[in-house]
C-alpha cells in the first residue's frame, strides 16, 4: 500500500471539510433555548472587590441572571486546580492559592473574571455587563518577576508570602561548584525568554447544558483533552459524579497548549446551565483571548557553562525565575521545572548540571504550557550558552557542538538531569544540516551581503526535546496528578470498515489522516474505510488528550496495540474458517493465509463472520472491537539541528531570514507532508518569538499594552523564508511504531537559531528577544561605532 | 457595539442633510477605523451615514492635469488603476502598501484622510504631492487640511467628495511599516512637479508634516547627493512601544533617501 500507507504523503482527509467551511467548531453549535454569557472582567491589575451591585444589570432587557463569586461559593464550586505538585528545595509542596472561576475577594489581573451576565442574546448580556457596578479598591500591581520578588512588592495571595510559588532545585550544587572550580573558561549569559500570547485561530468557546431528566450535564468546549477537562471539572471543581458530565470537543482550531487547561469560562457555563435551566454559551472574542488565554514562556535566566581548555563542557549552572501569572493554571508548575530543567543537558555530555528555578506570582494572566512548554526555554538557554562559548573560545560553532555531542554508542544515555535518552545520532544531523546550508560557502555569502550594505549572520540550534509525555510512574513520582497513557478502541464494523476511537485530540495536527494511514497499513483495509473519532467523552474510552507531541508516540501506539488485538482475535476466527490451527495462520496486508497452502480469508470476511457467527469457534466471543491502553516506557527524544541565515539592513535594523535548514530526527515517519507542515508551523512560531512577538504589561498599572494585533505582532508569510527541511532517522527504541513526535520541534529550535544568527551578524555576544528592528539598529550602530 | 441607525443616502446632498439632522451622526466610508472603534465601544454614534450607495463618489479620472480620485474609491482601486499607475506610480505604490488586502478592498481615500490617523499613509501622499481636497463646501489645499492628530480642517457637516492630485514629474513613497499593524512608523513621500518640490512625512509626528530642510536641499538638486548629509532631530517625534523618537528620526532620513533614490 505505498500510496496511502506508512511513509506516504497522503493529503489530509480532514482538509476537505475545513477548506470548504464545513468544519464544526464549538461556536457553530447552537442548542435549543440557549442563552449567552458575557463575563465582566477586571479593568484593574490588582484590586480588592469591596462590593458588587448587580441590580441594574439584572433588570436589563433579556437578562436571566447575573452571578458573582459568592454564588459559586454558595454552591460549593471549588477552585480551578493545578494538577502538578512541585516539591520545593525544602521538601515543601508549592504554594497553591485558590483560583476561583469568579473572583471572590480580589481581582488579580486585567481580565480576571468578576461576574457573568446570562441573557437571551450576547448583545444583551454585554449591554447588561456594563451595568454591573463593581466597587474596586485599587491596589498596587506587580507584573515582572524581579519586581514581584523584591521586598515591599505588592502581595497577590496571603498563601504565598513574597509572591513566591516555589524555590526548586535539580542537581547537586556542590558538584557543580567543584566542576566550575576546575574550568579553564566559564561562559555566562543573562537571558529573558519573552512572554508570548498563544493566539490560536479559533478563540476559546463553551456551551454548558443541563438535563434535569437525568440530572446530567454536557459541555461543548474547545479543549485539547476533553477527558481531562471532565475529570478536573467533576472531581475538583463542580463535585459531580463523572458519569454525569459529557464533554465534547468538536473541531478545534488550534491550541498550542492554550486549550489544555481548565478555564473559568467553561466552568461557569456548565455550572450556570443548571441555575438558569437553559444551555449557556460563551464564545471569546479576540480581546478576551489576549487577556484570558494562558500565556507562555516569561523566564528570566542567568546561566553559566564551565569548559576545559578544549571547549569540552564540564558543568552548567542555571538560575531561572519564571512568571506564573496571577494564579496557577492547570499544569503551570511543571513547565519551568520538569519540562525545562530536565532538558538542560541538550545534546551534550555535560556531566554536572545544577538548576534553581523560582516561580513567582504577578498581576498578569496565568502562564502555562505553550508549544514546547519548558523545552524551548531550555533549548534557548543551552544553545545561547553554547554559541557564546564558541565565540569566547574562538571555536567554530559546529565544532564546539561536535566536541560535546553524546555519541551514538553512548545510548541509552543517562543525563545528569533525570532523563535517559534512548537513541539519537546528533553528529549525523549536524553533518546533514551543514551540507544543506553549504556552510563552507558562508564566507562568500557574507561578503556578497556586505557588498550590498547588509550584515549577514549564521546561527545554529542543536535542540532536543522530551516528547510523548510520558511514563505514568515517572511523572507520578515527579508530582503529576494524572497518568499519561493513552487509549484506543478499534472497531471493525461488520461490513469491513473500521472506526477508531482515540483519546488523542486533533486540533490541527492531522490525526484523521496519520492515524488512518497507520490503521490502513496495519489492518490492510483501504484508507477510505477508516474513520477516526475523537473529542467526545460519551463515545471514547478514557483518554489523556493531545499536548507535548504525544499523539502518535502514545496515542498511535495505543492504536497499534489495539490493532494487534484485532489481528490476534481475527486469526482464531480465520483459523476456524480455514480449518487450520491458529499457529499456522499468517496475516499480511489484510489477508489471513494458512502457511504452505492456498487457503486464504480476507480480514473483511473474518470481521463479517465475527458479527454473523454462524460458523464460529466455540471459545471466541463474537464481535471485533478491541481496546488498548498504552503507557509509554520512556519519553521520546526528538532532536535535530536547525541553521538560520539572516541578512540585516543596518540602516533600519530590519532582519530578513534568508535561509533556514531544519534537519530533524523524529524517528519513523508516517506522513512526511504532515510532519513537514508541523516543522514549518513550529519554526514560524519560534521565529515569531525571536523577531516579532512580545507580550508587554505596563509596569505601573499592570495594563496589557499589547492587547490586539495592532501591537502584538504575529509572524506572517512575508516574515519567513521558504524552509528547507531534511530528516535523519533513529527509530525510538521503546514504542511499537519507532516514532518520536514532531509538533513542537520547530518552536523549540527556532528562537536560539535566530538570535544566534543575528548576534553573529552583528558581531556581538547577546541580545534579548524579540529582535525588533529598533533593537537591532541600536546594536548595529553601537557595534559600528565601536569598530570605528 | 451599541445600537445605531444606519442610513444609506443616494446623494451627497442627502448625506449632508442626514448628517446635519442626526443627533450624533458619523459618516461611514470604508469603516476600517470607525467599525473597530464602535465594536470596542469607544464610539457610539446615533447614526451612521453610509456613503456606499453614492455612485458619484467613486472612481478615478484625469482632469486638467490632475488625477481626481472620488472619496469613496478604495485603496485597492487606486493601487490597481491604470491611470494612476501611469501618471503617479508613487500614489499607486502608497495605496498598495496600506494595511492588508481586506483593508485595501474596504478602506477609502476619503475615509482615511478624514480620520487623519498620524500613522496613515494617505496624508503623506496628499501633502507630498500637493493635492487638493474637494468637499461638499469648498476646496482645501492638503497643506491646510491636516491640522493635527486625528484633526482636519473639515467642519462637522462637511463631507470629502474627492481628492485632486497634480501629476508630478517625479515622485516616490518609502514606508517603514509597523510589523504588527502595518501602519507607517515612518512614511515619506517626495515629489517634484507643478506643486514644487515636496517632502511629506507621516507616522513620525503627531500629524503629517513637510520636511523643510530636505525640500530646500532637493530644490537645489533633486538627487541622492542632495540629501546625503541631511539630518533630522528627534525632538517632537512620536515615541511608543514600537519605535522611539530617535529611531523614528533615523527612519525619516533613511526613508527620505530611499524615496529620493526611487523617484530617480
Amino acid at each position: 500500500m505505498p500510496d496511502t500507507g506508512i511513509g506516504a504523503s497522503v493529503r489530509r482527509k480532514e482538509d476537505f471539510r475545513f477548506l470548504t467551511g464545513q468544519g464544526r467548531y464549538t461556536d457553530d453549535i447552537n442548542r435549543p433555548g440557549q442563552l449567552h454569557a458575557y463575563f465582566v472582567r477586571s479593568p484593574h491589575a490588582h484590586a480588592r472587590i469591596k462590593g458588587i451591585d448587580r441590580s441594574k444589570a439584572e433588570s436589563s432587557p433579556g437578562v436571566h441572571a447575573v452571578f458573582i463569586g459568592a454564588d459559586m461559593a454558595a454552591d460549593n464550586v471549588g477552585s480551578l486546580p493545578c494538577g502538578w505538585v512541585v516539591t520545593d528545595r525544602h521538601g515543601e509542596p508549592h504554594k497553591a492559592p485558590p483560583h476561583f472561576p469568579l473572583a471572590r475577594d480580589k481581582a488579580r489581573y486585567v481580565g480576571d473574571h468578576v461576574a457573568v451576565v446570562i441573557a437571551k442574546t450576547y448583545a444583551q448580556a454585554k449591554e447588561a455587563g456594563e451595568q454591573v457596578q463593581v466597587d474596586y479598591e485599587e491596589l498596587p500591581a506587580t507584573v515582572n518577576v524581579t519586581a514581584a520578588l523584591a521586598s515591599g512588592a505588592p502581595q497577590l495571595h496571603d498563601e504565598a508570602p513574597g509572591n513566591l510559588c516555589y524555590d526548586w532545585v535539580l542537581g547537586d550544587e556542590a558538584e557543580a561548584d567543584a566542576a566550575f572550580a576546575k574550568a579553564a573558561h566559564v561562559t555566562k549569559v543573562d537571558l529573558i525568554n519573552n512572554r508570548l500570547i498563544p493566539n490560536a485561530m479559533e478563540p476559546r468557546a463553551a456551551i454548558g447544558e443541563y438535563d434535569g431528566g437525568t440530572d446530567s450535564y454536557t459541555l461543548y468546549s474547545t479543549s485539547q483533552n476533553p477527558h481531562l477537562l471532565k475529570l478536573i471539572l467533576c472531581a475538583f471543581v463542580l463535585g459531580l459524579n463523572e458519569n454525569k458530565l459529557r464533554v465534547i470537543a468538536p473541531d478545534v482550531g488550534g491550541g498550542f497548549g492554550s486549550k489544555i487547561f481548565c478555564y473559568a469560562e467553561e466552568t461557569v457555563c456548565t455550572w450556570a446551565a443548571k441555575k438558569v435551566k437553559a444551555p449557556v454559551k460563551w464564545t471569546g472574542d479576540r480581546s478576551e483571548a489576549f487577556t484570558s488565554d494562558a500565556h507562555g514562556r516569561d523566564h528570566v535566566t542567568h546561566a553559566q557553562l564551565a569548559m576545559d581548555e578544549n571547549g569540552k563542557f564540564l558543568g552548567m549552572k542555571v538560575d531561572t525565575t519564571a512568571n506564573m501569572g496571577a494564579y496557577l493554571s492547570s499544569f503551570s508548575t511543571s513547565v519551568p521545572t520538569y519540562l525545562y530543567a530536565t532538558l538542560l543537558a541538550g545534546q551534550y555530555t555535560t556531566p554536572v548540571i545544577f538548576a534553581n528555578v523560582k516561580s513567582v506570582f504577578t498581576n498578569t494572566s496565568p502562564v502555562d504550557a505553550y508549544r514546547g512548554a519548558g523545552r524551548p526555554e531550555a533549548t534557548y538557554v543551552v544553545e545561547r550558552l553554547v554559541e557564546v562559548a564558541a565565540r569566547e573560545m574562538k571555536l567554530d560553532p559546529a565544532e564546539i557542538r561536535r566536541r560535546n555531542f553524546i555519541q551514538p554508542d553512548q545510548f541509552p544515555y543517562q543525563t545528569p538531569v533525570a532523563l535517559q535518552y534512548d537513541i539519537g545520532n546528533y553528529g549525523q544531523s549536524m553533518d546533514k544540516a551543514l551540507e544543506m546550508i553549504d556552510y563552507d560557502g558562508f564566507p562568500a555569502r557574507k561578503a556578497a551581503s556586505e557588498a550590498k550594505g547588509k550584515l549577514r549572520g549564521i546561527g545554529f540550534s542543536a535542540y532536543i526535546e522530551a516528547c510523548g509525555i510520558a511514563p505514568s510512574a515517572v511523572v507520578g513520582s515527579l508530582g503529576a496528578g494524572v497518568g499519561l497513557w493513552e487509549s484506543a478502541q478499534v472497531r471493525f464494523n461488520a461490513t469491513g470498515s473500521v472506526t477508531i476511537f482515540t483519546g488523542s485530540h486533533s486540533h490541527g495536527q492531522g490525526h484523521e489522516t496519520t492515524f488512518s494511514q497507520l490503521v490502513s497499513q496495519t489492518l490492510g483495509v483501504p484508507i477510505e474505510n477508516v474513520e477516526i473519532v475523537h473529542g467526545d467523552t460519551g463515545s471514547i474510552p478514557m483518554g489523556m488528550g493531545t499536548y507535548g507531541s504525544r499523539s502518535l508516540a502514545v496515542g498511535g501506539s495505543a492504536i497499534a496495540r489495539a490493532c494487534d488485538k484485532i489481528i490476534e482475535k481475527s486469526k482464531k476466527i480465520a483459523a476456524h474458517l480455514m480449518e487450520a490451527s491458529v499457529e499456522d495462520v499468517e496475516f499480511d496486508n489484510g489477508t489471513f493465509r494458512v502457511a504452505g497452502t492456498d487457503k486464504e480469508k480476507s480480514i473483511a470476511e473474518v470481521a463479517f463472520t465475527a458479527y454473523v457467527p454462524h460458523n464460529y469457534p466455540e471459545d471466541v466471543e463474537p464481535g471485533l472491537d478491541e481496546t488498548a491502553f498504552y503507557d509509554p516506557l520512556n519519553f521520546t527524544y526528538p532532536a535535530g539541528v536547525h541553521i538560520c541565515e539572516v541578512e540585516i539592513d543596518p540602516a533600519t535594523g530590519v532582519t530578513e531570514i534568508v535561509d533556514w535548514v531544519a534537519v530533524d530526527d523524529f524517528g519513523k515517519i508516517i506522513n512526511p507532508m504532515v510532519v513537514e507542515g508541523q516543522v514549518h508551523g513550529g519554526i514560524a512560531q519560534g521565529v515569531g518569538q525571536a523577531l516579532l512577538e512580545n507580550c508587554v504589561y505596563d509596569g505601573d498599572s499592570g495594563q496589557l499594552l499589547t492587547g490586539s494585533y495592532m501591537d502584538y505582532c504575529m509572524p506572517r508569510a512575508d516574515n519567513l523564508p521558504s524552509f528547507r527541511v531534511g530528516m535523519t532517522e533513529t527509530a525510538c527504541t521503546h514504542n511499537p511504531l519507532g516514532v518520536k513526535g514532531c509538533g513542537e520541534a520547530g518552536a523549540i529550535a527556532a528562537p536560539a537559531a535566530t538570535i544566534n544568527a543575528i548576534t553573529n551578524a552583528l558581531g556581538i555576544l547577546s541580545m534579548d528577544m524579540p529582535a525588533t528592528p529598533e533593537k537591532v539598529w541600536r546594536l548595529a550602530n553601537q557595534h559600528a561605532q565601536a569598530a570605528e | 457595539m451599541y445600537d445605531f441607525n444606519h442610513q444609506r443616502p443616494a446623494s451627497v446632498d442627502a448625506a449632508a442633510a442626514a448628517l446635519d439632522a442626526a443627533g450624533d451622526g458619523k459618516i461611514l466610508a470604508g469603516g476600517m477605523t470607525l467599525i473597530p472603534t464602535m465594536k470596542q465601544r469607544l464610539a457610539s454614534p446615533s447614526d451612521l451615514i453610509d456613503l456606499g450607495a453614492i455612485a458619484g463618489l467613486k472612481g478615478i479620472k484625469e482632469e486638467g492635469g490632475n488625477i481626481v480620485i472620488g472619496a469613496m474609491t478604495t485603496h485597492a482601486k487606486v493601487a490597481g488603476d491604470a491611470t494612476v499607475k501611469a501618471k503617479i506610480p508613487a500614489l499607486a505604490d502608497l495605496a498598495d502598501g496600506i494595511g492588508d488586502a481586506q483593508v485595501r478592498n474596504r478602506g477609502t481615500i476619503g475615509g482615511s484622510i478624514a480620520n487623519n490617523d498620524p500613522a496613515a499613509d494617505y496624508p503623506a501622499g496628499l501633502v507630498g504631492l500637493g493635492a487638493t481636497v474637494h468637499t461638499t463646501k469648498r476646496q482645501i489645499a492638503a497643506d491646510d487640511f491636516f491640522t493635527g492628530m486625528f484633526e482636519t480642517a473639515l467642519e462637522d457637516d462637511e463631507i470629502v467628495t474627492a481628492v485632486a492630485f497634480p501629476i508630478p514629474e517625479k515622485a516616490a513613497y518609502a514606508k517603514f511599516a509597523n510589523p504588527a499593524s502595518r501602519y507607517a512608523i515612518v512614511g515619506v513621500m517626495v515629489s517634484a512637479g507643478p506643486a514644487g518640490v515636496r517632502v511629506a512625512v507621516t507616522g513620525a509626528g503627531p500629524s503629517v508634516y513637510r520636511l523643510g530642510n530636505a525640500e530646500a536641499a532637493l530644490g537645489g538638486s533633486f538627487s541622492a547627493a542632495a540629501v546625503k548629509d541631511i539630518s533630522v532631530s528627534a525632538d517632537g517625534l512620536n515615541s511608543d512601544l514600537h519605535a522611539s523618537s530617535e529611531y523614528r528620526a533615523n527612519l525619516v532620513v533613511v526613508m527620505l533617501k530611499r524615496a529620493v533614490a526611487a523617484a530617480g
